[in-house]
């Protein structure tokens, strides 16, 4: 099952390596990962996608805290989150597909960020399953170039 | 204290830490470090190598429970330490490296003697820094001692840019230490060893299995004091010997692949497993489903990770063994398990047949471990390489008392016992130190007997000589069909290909090991007879001087019993096939 995990570390040089040096060592598996800040200068957040049972994110919790950068570790998977991806992706567009393709980006609350002769570039933001919607819809007018991030996710709420 | 350089200040802040005892090697990256040493007030003993040194360091602390310092230059100095800081890494114990490094501008360029360390050592050491503010250096020596010691101790490494080391800045050594991602928890869960105590008392067939964390936890008295109240049998882990006296009836010595019947059998059929301080490792628990398989498990473990990680574990308790046994003795009823001990018994009847006495030529290597044990009565601090001489070492010394037996438990690491010696002696300048060592192992880092000898360290060096590569040749008898594949130490080209039938015949090529100890000015003996052990070990045991022992062994001696890899503990191979 995949999991969502929010790690929050000291913002100093090498903490990504810590971090990444310690999933290929253990083994672990990292869907997708995304670093920032958080509001306070001196912590970053990174958001990290895991594929693994309960067991191996067991693990990984208790490996990741035995970091000394690692300050805090939630698992976001089984509470009620927001989570968010953006993707910015280049699709062929000719004068007659383009209206077309203006009209899927605009069901899907997405903007058209570029136009070029044969070509517009189109930023989503969504969940996964969203951004891979658009993604199979634009396929057919022939993606030349696409970009995802990691997934970013907060917790709904008070917390 | 006004203004002083990163090299004084790295002084000062040892000093504060209480630090007496440095094993560095210098170069050209630490020479500010070694030119404040020139007046400094500590011990400082150079190895003869940067690997040397941390094993030195890494015996110093393990004998001691201090925490051991070395030192080595950049680059080349610098990766020399790292099998010493694995090996000290897997077995928890406490150690502060400091590397020099390239001037900070330089960084990254590829200068000369320049390498990532901190980079490489990542998945080695607890926690390392690369220094780039002189500011900073004695907030990160503090946090580095804190966190070598403290919780499940392990190696920290500091790596200090040379031009860090000449600039100045104001010495204000802090009282508090601010890490907010650092909280080992030493209190267990109450409830959890209300839990445990239950347990306990409503056990029949309970075994006590006892790792490396009781010794580091000082918690041997605790130990005992569990066991004995309530009739509790007690094995050690290879890193455990000494926690629990074996002399005592309780004791089922070491379990595991080299274990001993009793222990392995007890596990085997135990109805409770009370883990303390230890981590089920693949060499203990042999085939994991089958291992202790009957009983419920209790594992007391400082470090959260280690729970749960390989075996499943009904009753966890996370925290300091020491705290949690004092807590737990007061609940655990006293009970006589005469029964359970009588079974016990007699499965120790069953370890003899692995021990019995045969006829051969050439020394027995238990005879040798067995007249060092009662010439020192069990007290001296013995250190060893990796192998059969490791596994016999384990098997018939005597150990009655912890930090008394230093050995790589979990990296394995050949030529770490004689390094490691030398810390161990300089530590414990009045104990009998014995380092156990066999011919290959010894040879991984024979430098230091320039060290030994430089420093007049009354160390007992004794080789177990079998002309092999002998646990590794072991396998190949075992398991690979007699094919003796480089693992001959005296193979010429002269000899037939594949041979492997030593004998009288063969040729002489690893080095003549008196010869050599004489070479550096160290008195030595060649033993080839059974009566010449005693004598020869109790001239070197009261020689206020080192003294190394060549003991001529049987080439194809094995260890037993053994639990064949990835087998269970209650398939033991007792003895030689007929």
């Amino acid at each position: 099952m995949k999991h969502t995990v929010s790690v929050l570390v000291a913002n100093e040089s090498g903490v990504l390596a810590r971090i990444a040096s310690l999933f290929s060592r253990r083994g672990f598996n990292i869907e997708s990962l995304s670093v920032g800040r958080t509001d306070n200068d001196d912590i970053s957040r990174i958001t990290l996608v895991v594929e693994g049972n309960d067991r191996v994110l067991e693990q990984l919790t208790k490996q990741l805290n035995k970091l000394i950068v690692v300050y805090k570790i939630s698992d976001l998977t089984q509470e009620s989150v927001v989570g968010r991806g953006l993707a910015l992706i280049k699709v062929k567009a000719t004068a007659t597909t383009r209206s077309e393709i203006m009209q899927i980006v605009d069901i899907f609350r997405g903007k058209i960020v570029d136009v070029s002769t044969d070509s517009v570039m189109v930023e989503i933001t969504g969940d996964e399953d969203k951004i891979t919607a658009i993604e199979e819809l634009l396929r057919p007018f022939g993606i030349k170039e696409l970009v995802r991030t990691g997934k970013i996710a907060m917790a709904r709420g008070k917390k | 204290m006004g203004s002083l350089t990163g090299a004084q200040i790295f002084v000062e802040s040892l000093y504060k830490e209480g630090v007496e005892t440095i094993f560095g090697y210098p170069g050209g990256a630490v020479l500010p470090i070694y030119d404040v040493l020139y007046d400094a007030k500590f011990e400082h003993i150079m190895p003869h190598h940067e690997q040397g040194g941390i094993h030195a360091a890494d015996g110093y602390a393990r004998s001691s429970g201090k925490v051991g310092v070395c030192i080595a230059t950049s680059g080349p100095g610098a990766t020399n330490l790292v099998t010493g800081l694995a090996t000290a890494y897997m077995d928890s114990v406490p150690i502060v490296a400091f590397t020099g490094q390239v001037p900070r501008a330089m960084l990254g360029t590829d200068a000369f003697q320049e390498a990532d360390i901190t980079g490489i050592t990542t998945p080695i050491t607890k926690h390392n820094y690369l220094v780039q503010d002189v500011k900073e250096l004695s907030r990160i020596i503090k946090e580095a001692f804190h966190i070598a010691r403290t919780g499940r101790p392990g190696p920290v490494l500091i790596d200090i840019p040379k031009d860090v080391l000449q600039e100045e800045a104001e010495f204000v050594y802090p009282d508090n230490i601010n890490l907010p991602g650092y909280k080992p928890n030493y209190d267990g869960h109450e409830l959890q060893i209300k839990e445990a105590a239950k347990a306990i008392n409503q056990s029949k067939n309970p075994v006590i299995y006892s790792g490396g964390g009781v010794i580091i936890s000082e918690a041997s008295n605790e130990l005992r004091k569990l066991s004995k109240k309530g009739n509790i049998p007690v094995t050690t882990t290879l890193t455990g010997l000494g926690a629990f006296n074996e002399r005592d009836k309780l004791s089922l010595g070491m379990l595991g692949m080299h274990g001993t019947t009793e222990a392995n059998l007890a596990i085997s059929n135990a109805d409770l497993l009370i883990a303390i301080g230890a981590r089920f490792d693949d060499r203990v628990t042999g085939r994991l489903d089958s291992f202790a398989k009957d009983a419920k498990v209790i594992h007391i473990d400082i470090d959260p990770a280690e729970v749960g990680k390989r075996k499943i574990v009904d009753i966890p308790i996370v925290g300091d063994v020491k705290r949690i046994l004092t807590v737990l003795n007061k609940m655990v009823d006293k009970k006589d398990r005469k029964k359970w001990l009588a079974l016990i018994d007699n499965w120790r009847k069953l370890d003899e047949m692995s021990h019995a006495k045969k006829d051969k030529k050439k020394l027995s290597p238990k005879e040798i471990i067995e007249a060092i044990d009662e010439l020192t009565k069990g007290e001296a601090l013995i250190t060893t390489e990796v192998g059969q001489h490791q596994m016999w070492a384990a098997q018939f010394y005597k150990y009655t008392k912890p930090r008394s037996f230093m050995t790589s438990g979990g990296l394995g690491t050949m030529g770490y016992g004689f390094p490691a010696a030398v810390g161990v002696q300089v530590a414990n300048k009045d104990s009998i130190v014995f380092a156990l060592a066999g011919d290959g192992s010894f040879q991984m880092n024979v430098q230091e007997l320039a060290t030994v000898a430089k420093n007049k360290l009354p160390l007992n060096i004794a080789i177990f000589n079998n002309g092999y590569l002998g646990m590794v040749r072991q396998w190949q008898e075992m398991f690979y069909d007699r094919r003796y594949s480089s693992v001959c130490l005296k193979m010429q080209e002269s000899c037939p290909p594949g041979c492997s039938s030593p004998g009288d015949h063969c040729p002489v090529t690893t080095p003549d090991f008196v010869k050599l100890a004489e070479a550096y000015g160290i008195k030595a003996k060649r033993i080839t007879k059974a009566e010449e052990i005693r004598p020869a070990l109790e001239e070197a045991i009261n020689s206020p001087q080192p003294y190394l022992l060549d003991f001529i062994i049987e080439e194809e001696e094995n260890v037993f019993p053994m639990v064949p890899p990835g087998g269970s503990l209650d398939n033991m191979v007792l003895k030689e096939e007929e």
